[in-house]
């Protein structure tokens, strides 16, 4: 017999009060606003809006405040929120070679055109702790340099007119969406690209890391990594033509990887992609790689059973939404299974003690 | 067709408009023209898509958010708002500006908010793309050995 039971509401109540009081922390301490968080851990934004999948900085600097700065909890906060939204439409795809680049490097090319620009990056930092950034908080004046305002080729091209480098095949479908269809296997291309774009970056880095220590290495280089804003477009069905609806801060990360030949073709350098929004770039080469080795059927690889080569397991792993549901939700109550598995298990060991001592039994 | 591009573009430039801006703008314009609602500013999101390898085939990148409104003036014009963001001020102040674009004032709106706004929005870029230059980097080549 089960008797429901309720109650908890206020144990529930008091509790969440008590974390309002927590998130503020000491009064004696300024409070933080949403516009600080946005334009002061702006890394930690970008993160949110790309796993909670909505370019919306405000948001996800309201998202980190509510969340007390835990990420998975903000993405969450973000994944809910962007399901109550009605869509207006999708955009046309994004010109990436039309980037205002605030960044854009190659590890292939020194010299190529439109150059090497480091942009605010933390290579080359040298990782020790700033104490003036604790004291007063003043910023050196930025240098200025000659603006380059006309759009940057992408280097991938260079090697594309040698036919160096293979094609990456045009088309205008229409790509699946798994927020609005389940995912279903074997999935094409774009349905991975969307998936690893908003995909855990621990668990996307951690797959490109194995790649790259040998389980189903396919040694890449970075032919190019780009950040900066583009437009984007949307057809307005009731104008008749496309306008540009705003622009988004992307991260851009194109890999040169081995060959792949044939008795027809030539040896050719394949290609990895990464597109991620806002300044990512540890996400964005990491899903490059892990979209290369996702590849291996496509161009003729052997499956050698290496994790990032499995498509089901990277793809249903790479949610971090999805995995913590499932993961915290057996904190929960679980008061029945578990008094289902008690009585068992005691049924259990009462036979087993029953059957060592059959003689004992016999004599009652 | 110049009609229809002059249209994208003021549009395109209302949409990326910092909110702020476009306010103290229109407001230091004055104009208060009569209008009723076609439809009253919706919040929503527009799917952002990219294409395998920057040139392939498209693919679902994630979501932005947009808003959007459509609003007819007293003297016919219909206008439209589509702006970046959860604004709905903003996008009934694109809406207007965009209607009265296409009315007897346009060439008064142009100049009051409009220029700036474009020139303002220019010199932010300009801003960030002469800060991106200072960090090419200028490599050079040091010569060793003793052969020549």
């Amino acid at each position: 017999m089960y008797v429901a039971v309720k109650g908890g509401e206020r144990a529930i109540d008091n509790a969440h009060a008590w974390l309002a009081e927590e998130r503020r922390g000491d009064l004696n301490v300024a409070e933080l606003s949403v516009s600080q968080i946005r334009e002061q851990l702006s890394l930690a934004v970008n993160r949110v809006m790309a796993e909670g999948s909505l370019y919306d900085p405000d948001l996800a600097a309201l998202a980190i405040k509510q969340a007390r700065g835990d990420m998975i909890e903000a993405i969450f906060l973000i994944r809910a929120y962007r399901t109550t939204l009605p869509r207006f439409g999708a955009s046309t795809p994004v010109e990436t070679e039309a980037m205002a680049c605030d960044r854009r490097i190659s590890a292939t090319f020194k010299d190529a055109p439109g150059g090497q620009v480091l942009g605010p990056t933390f290579d080359y930092t040298h990782r020790l702790l700033d104490f003036a950034l604790a004291a007063d908080g003043e910023v050196p004046s930025t240098a200025k340099g000659e603006a380059r305002l006309e759009s940057t080729p992408h280097i991938t091209d260079f090697l594309n007119k040698e036919g160096l480098i293979q094609a990456e095949a045009t088309s205008e479908d229409v790509p699946g969406d798994l927020t609005r269809e389940p995912l279903e296997l074997p999935a094409n291309r774009p349905l991975r690209l969307q998936a690893l774009t908003r995909g855990d970056e621990g668990f996307v880095l951690s797959m490109a890391y194995s790649t790259q220590r040998g389980y189903a290495r396919n040694h890449a280089f970075v032919g190019e990594l780009r950040i900066g804003k583009v437009p984007v477009e949307m057809d307005i069905p009731e104008l008749g033509f496309a306008i540009e609806i705003g622009e988004v801060e992307l991260t851009e990360c194109e890999t040169v990887n081995q060959f792949q030949g044939s008795k027809t073709e030539p040896p050719q350098f394949t290609r990895g992609y990464g597109l991620v929004f806002g300044q990512s770039e540890r996400k964005s080469i990491s899903m490059a790689l892990v979209d290369r080795a996702l590849r291996w059927e496509e161009l003729g690889e052997d499956n050698l059973g290496a994790p990032a080569q499995d498509e089901e397991f990277v793809l249903y792993h790479s949610d971090n939404i999805q995995a913590t549901g499932f993961l915290e939700h057996i904190k929960l109550p679980h008061y029945v299974d578990f008094q289902s598995e008690l009585e068992l298990i005691r049924k259990l060991r009462r036979e087993a003690l029953e059957n060592a001592n059959p003689i004992q039994e016999a004599a009652e | 067709m110049t009609a229809e591009n002059n249209r994208r573009a003021w549009m395109s430039l209302l949409a990326k408009a910092p909110a702020d801006r476009l306010n103290v703008l229109w407001q230091a314009h004055g104009a208060t023209p009569a209008f009723h609602w076609l439809r009253a500013p919706e919040i929503g999101a527009s799917m952002v898509r990219g294409r395998l390898g920057g040139t392939g085939a498209p693919f679902n990148l994630g979501e932005m958010t947009l808003t959007r409104c459509a609003l007819q003036l007293e003297s016919g014009e219909l206008g439209h708002g589509y702006v970046q963001g959860r604004d709905k001020a903003k996008a009934r102040i694109a809406a207007l500006v965009d209607a009265l674009m296409q009315g007897p004032e346009a060439e008064v709106v142009a100049a009051a908010i409009l220029t700036p706004l474009e020139l303002e929005m220019a010199e932010a870029k300009t801003d960030r793309a002469e800060k991106a230059a200072a960090t090419k980097v200028d490599f050079f080549t040091m010569v060793r050995g003793e052969d020549s």
